[in-house]
C-alpha cells in the first residue's frame, strides 16, 4: 500500500523531528519551563549551567502551558525538571496549603517520585497593583484599602482568577467587591492598566515590568498570599541518575538569585529586549551577542517550519484516512451517523489546552500528543464533508447504477466518491487550514512548531518574536490554500468542474 | 414480456397505485399516460424492482420482480430517465460503458459495443470524449439511451425520456426513437404525460389517473370509445385549439 507507507513515513518524520537527538548514547537532560519570563529565564540558567559543566546535552522543552501541563510532564518523565514555586506545589500538587516548608514539601512529594531543590533565593508571590496616580488620588496603599472603592474594575490572569489562593480566597479574606472582574493575559495586563482600561491587576512580585511601570503594589496587610519560594521541581530518579548535572545547576542557581536580582533579570528580558539566553548568560557571567541570537532565530525558524509542516501534514493525512471512512459509515446507518457526528462535534468543543492536558499521563508531552490532538480536531470537517457530500447525492443517479448492477463498494468507488469529491475536498481543505492555526498550540506541550515563538513572544511581551511565529504560520496557511487549488484540479473530475463552472 | 397484476402501493396515507394491471407484449411499445401524480413513475419503479408493491405482483418473462431479486434483472432491462440521468464526472464513453464494466465485460467487447451504438445514434469519436456538461439536452438524452442499450436488453423502460427537451429537438428525437424501437424489436414501457408522444409510440396506451387505470387500448379506442368523460377531457386538453387545428 503506497498510501500506508506514505503515512507511516510522515508520522515517523514528525516523531523524528520531535524526538530528534533523544536517542543516542550521550546523556540528555530535558529542561522544562512554564510560559512566563521568569520560568524561561531560570530554566535557561539551569540549562546553560549544565551545558557549561559539559557532561550532558540539554534539550529545552520550555514554554509549557501552565502548572497542570508542566507538573504532569515531569511526573510522566517527558521533562526532567522545571522551575516551580513552593506555594504552587503545596496547593496545586499536594493539595494541602498547610505544607509550607521546603522539607515538608520534599517529604510530601516523595510518594510521587518527585523532589525539589533548595530555594533559589527569591520569592514570587501574587500581588495586586494599581496606577500610581490612582494610589495617590484614592489613598490606596494596602489591599484592604480596596474595600472602600467598589467602583474600581479589575482584570486578572486566569490562574489567579480561579485558584483558591488567588482572587476567590483574597476576596473572602478581605471582604472585597469590585465593579467588574475580567480575565486577561499576563503579558497584556500592564498595558491594560496603563491605558486605563482596568484599575487593578494581579502581578508577580518579581515582575521586570515593575522597574519601569508607574504603578503602586498594594501591601498584603492581612497576610493572605502564601509564600512562593522558587525551587526546581525534579523527578527523584533524574536527581539520582544524573548527579553531576543536578550539582551543576544547583550550584549555579540555588541560593544565588535574590528578589532584586530576579526582578532585574526579568526586566532585562521584558523591557530591554534581551533574549532569555542572553539574560541567563549574563547571570552566569558570560555574554551572547545580538548577532548570535539573530542567526539562531533564523536557524530555529527553519527547524520550527519543518516541525510545523510535519505536524500539520501528518495530522491531516491521518484524519483523511480515518475521516473519509467514518463519513462513509455515517451515511450507511442513520443512527451510527448521528452518534458519530455528535462525537466528533463534542471533540471539537473540548478546549485544545484541556485536551492536550488530558493526554499527558498517557502520551507525555511533545510531538505525539500534539499530533493526536490535531488529528482529533481535523476529523470533524472531513467526516462532515464526506457525509454531507454522500448524503446529498442525486438519488436517481444512484438508483440508475443499481439498475445496471453497480452496487456496494463498486458503486461507492465509481460513482459516489467521485461525485462527492468536491464536498470531501472542501472538508479536507478546511481541516488543513484550521490545523495550521491550531498547530501553534502544540508549543504549550513542547510539541514544537511556530507556536514556540508565539508563546515565547507573548511571555516576553516581544512583538517581534510573536510575529516571527505568527507570520510564517499565516504564510503556511496561504500556501496550503494554494496547494489545495491544485489538488482540486487533480482530484475533482473534469466533468464535475465543468458543471460547477457553468453559469446558472 | 411484462405482466403487472393487481398492483397497489401507498406512501403513508396517500394512494399511489390502486389495483393496476397491464401487459406489455414482446416487441411492442406500451405507453403509461397520465398527468403528474397519476402514479405512472411509481409503477415504472416497481417494474424495475426499485420499489416493492404493497399487494399484487410484477413478472418479467414469468419471473416475479422484487427489490431483493433485482440482480436477476441486470442486463435484461434498460432504463432511461428524463435528461438522461448521466454521471457528470464521466465522459460520454464512460457513461455508456458503465453497465458493461459493471458486468466486467472484456474491454475490447465494451469498446466494440460502444462504437456500434455511437454509429446508431450519430456520435463520433470526439463526441464520445465529451462530458455531459458539454452536450445539448438532445445529445444527453441520446447518451442515456445508448447507455440503456449497451447490454442489449430485451426490455427498455423509459421515464419521460423527452420531457426536458425543447419542442423541435423533441420532435426530432421522437421520430428517431420510434424508428429505433421498431428496428431493434425491444419490448418498451414508456412513461409520458404527452398525448402526442403516446400517439406516436404507443401500440397500447394505459391511461392512469390518481393511481387507477382509467382505460387501456389503442389511441383510437381511447378517442372513439372513452371509458369515462375524463378520457376525452385528458386527450382534449392537449389537442390544439380549434382555430389552429387546420395547421396541424
Amino acid at each position: 500500500m503506497r498510501a500506508g507507507e506514505c503515512v507511516a513515513s510522515l508520522v515517523a518524520l514528525a516523531l523524528a523531528v520531535g524526538l530528534a537527538g533523544s536517542a543516542g548514547a550521550e546523556t540528555v537532560v530535558r529542561v522544562g519551563s512554564k510560559s512566563f519570563t521568569e520560568s524561561y529565564v531560570v530554566a535557561e540558567i539551569a540549562a546553560q549551567a549544565i551545558e557549561a559543566a559539559g557532561h550532558a546535552r540539554v534539550e529545552r522543552r520550555v514554554g509549557l502551558g501552565g502548572t497542570g501541563i508542566a507538573y504532569r510532564a515531569v511526573a510522566h518523565g517527558s521533562v526532567d525538571f522545571y522551575p516551580e514555586y513552593t506555594g504552587t506545589i503545596s496547593r496545586a500538587i499536594l493539595k494541602d496549603p498547610a505544607v509550607e516548608s521546603v522539607e515538608a514539601i520534599r517529604e510530601g512529594l516523595r510518594p510521587y517520585g518527585l523532589t525539589i531543590s533548595g530555594p533559589l533565593g527569591f520569592e514570587n508571590t501574587y500581588a495586586l497593583a494599581v496606577r500610581a496616580a490612582d494610589a495617590r488620588r484614592l489613598g490606596l496603599e494596602r489591599i484592604s484599602d480596596l474595600a472602600r472603592h467598589p467602583e474600581l474594575t479589575a482584570a486578572f490572569t486566569s490562574g489567579f482568577l480561579e485558584r483558591d489562593d488567588g482572587w476567590p480566597g483574597l476576596r473572602r479574606h478581605y471582604g472585597l467587591a469590585l465593579a467588574s472582574v475580567r480575565t486577561i493575559e499576563h503579558a497584556l495586563a500592564y498595558q491594560a492598566l496603563a491605558s486605563g482600561t482596568v484599575d487593578v491587576i494581579d502581578i508577580f512580585s518579581t515582575d521586570g515590568r515593575l522597574t519601569g511601570a508607574d504603578v503602586r503594589v498594594l501591601r498584603d496587610d492581612r497576610h493572605f498570599f502564601p509564600v512562593y519560594a522558587a525551587v526546581f521541581l525534579a523527578r527523584t530518579d533524574f536527581v539520582e541518575q544524573h548527579p553531576r548535572a543536578w550539582a551543576a545547576m544547583t550550584q549555579a542557581a540555588v541560593g544565588r538569585i535574590d528578589g532584586a536580582t530576579m526582578t532585574r533579570l526579568n526586566a532585562l528580558a521584558d523591557l530591554d529586549g534581551r533574549t532569555t539566553r542572553q539574560v541567563a548568560a549574563r547571570f552566569l557571567g558570560r555574554e551572547i551577542t545580538d548577532a548570535d541570537e539573530r542567526a539562531r532565530l533564523v536557524r530555529e525558524l527553519g527547524t520550527l517550519t519543518v516541525q510545523h509542516l510535519g505536524l500539520v501534514v501528518a495530522a491531516v493525512v491521518l484524519a483523511v484516512l480515518a475521516g473519509v471512512p467514518l463519513g462513509i459509515l455515517a451515511v450507511r446507518s442513520v443512527k451510527l451517523g448521528q452518534a458519530e457526528l455528535m462525537a466528533v462535534g463534542v471533540l471539537q468543543t473540548i478546549p485544545a489546552l484541556a485536551l492536550l492536558c488530558f493526554m499527558i499521563p498517557f502520551l507525555g508531552i511533545g510531538t505525539l500528543p500534539a499530533l493526536v490532538a490535531l488529528f482529533l480536531y481535523a476529523l470533524l470537517p472531513i467526516v462532515r464533508g464526506t457525509a454531507t457530500g454522500l448524503a446529498t447525492l442525486d438519488r436517481q443517479l444512484l438508483e440508475i447504477a443499481g439498475v445496471f448492477g453497480l452496487t456496494g463498494w463498486r458503486r461507492l468507488a465509481r460513482i459516489e466518491l467521485p461525485l462527492a469529491s468536491v464536498s470531501i475536498l472542501a472538508g479536507v481543505k478546511t481541516a488543513a487550514i484550521w490545523t495550521v492555526g491550531t498547530a501553534t498550540l502544540a508549543a504549550f506541550i513542547g510539541g514544537g512548531g511556530y507556536g514556540t515563538l508565539i508563546v515565547r513572544g507573548l511571555a516576553l511581551d516581544d512583538v517581534t518574536t510573536i510575529l516571527a511565529g505568527a507570520i510564517p504560520a499565516a504564510l503556511m496557511a496561504l500556501v496550503f490554500h494554494g496547494v489545495f487549488e491544485l489538488v482540486d484540479r487533480l482530484l475533482v473530475p473534469r466533468g464535475l468542474r465543468l458543471v460547477m463552472a457553468r453559469p446558472r | 414480456m411484462i405482466t403487472v397484476r393487481h398492483v397497489s402501493k401507498r406512501f403513508g396515507g396517500a394512494v399511489a397505485l390502486d389495483d393496476v394491471s397491464l401487459d406489455a407484449a414482446p416487441g411492442t411499445t406500451h405507453v403509461l399516460l397520465g398527468s403528474s401524480g397519476s402514479g405512472k413513475s411509481t409503477l415504472l419503479r416497481i417494474v424495475l424492482g426499485l420499489l416493492a408493491p404493497d399487494t399484487g405482483e410484477v413478472r418479467i418473462d414469468g419471473v416475479i420482480v422484487t427489490p431483493e431479486a433485482r440482480e436477476s434483472l441486470v442486463g435484461r432491462v434498460g432504463y432511461v430517465v428524463q435528461e438522461g440521468g448521466l454521471y457528470p464526472h464521466l465522459t460520454v464513453r464512460g457513461n455508456v460503458s458503465l453497465p458493461a464494466q459493471a458486468l466486467r465485460w472484456p474491454p475490447a467487447r465494451t469498446t466494440e459495443r460502444v462504437r456500434a451504438l455511437a454509429d446508431l445514434t450519430g456520435f463520433d469519436e470526439a463526441m464520445l470524449r465529451r462530458y455531459p456538461a458539454e452536450l445539448s439536452g438532445g445529445q444527453r438524452q441520446r447518451v442515456g439511451l445508448m447507455r440503456a442499450l449497451v447490454l442489449d436488453p430485451p426490455l427498455l423502460l423509459l421515464d419521460e425520456p423527452l420531457g426536458a427537451l425543447d419542442p423541435i429537438v423533441r420532435a426530432d428525437l421522437q421520430g428517431e426513437l420510434r424508428r429505433l424501437f421498431d428496428a431493434l424489436g425491444k419490448t418498451v414501457l414508456l412513461v409520458t404525460h404527452d398525448v402526442r408522444e403516446a400517439v406516436l409510440f404507443g401500440a397500447t396506451i394505459t391511461l392512469l389517473r390518481a393511481g387507477r387505470v382509467v382505460q387501456q387500448g389503442t389511441f383510437a379506442d381511447l378517442a372513439q370509445k372513452p371509458a369515462e368523460p375524463f378520457v376525452t377531457e385528458f386527450l382534449g386538453a392537449q389537442a390544439p385549439p380549434p382555430e389552429l387545428r387546420e395547421y396541424f
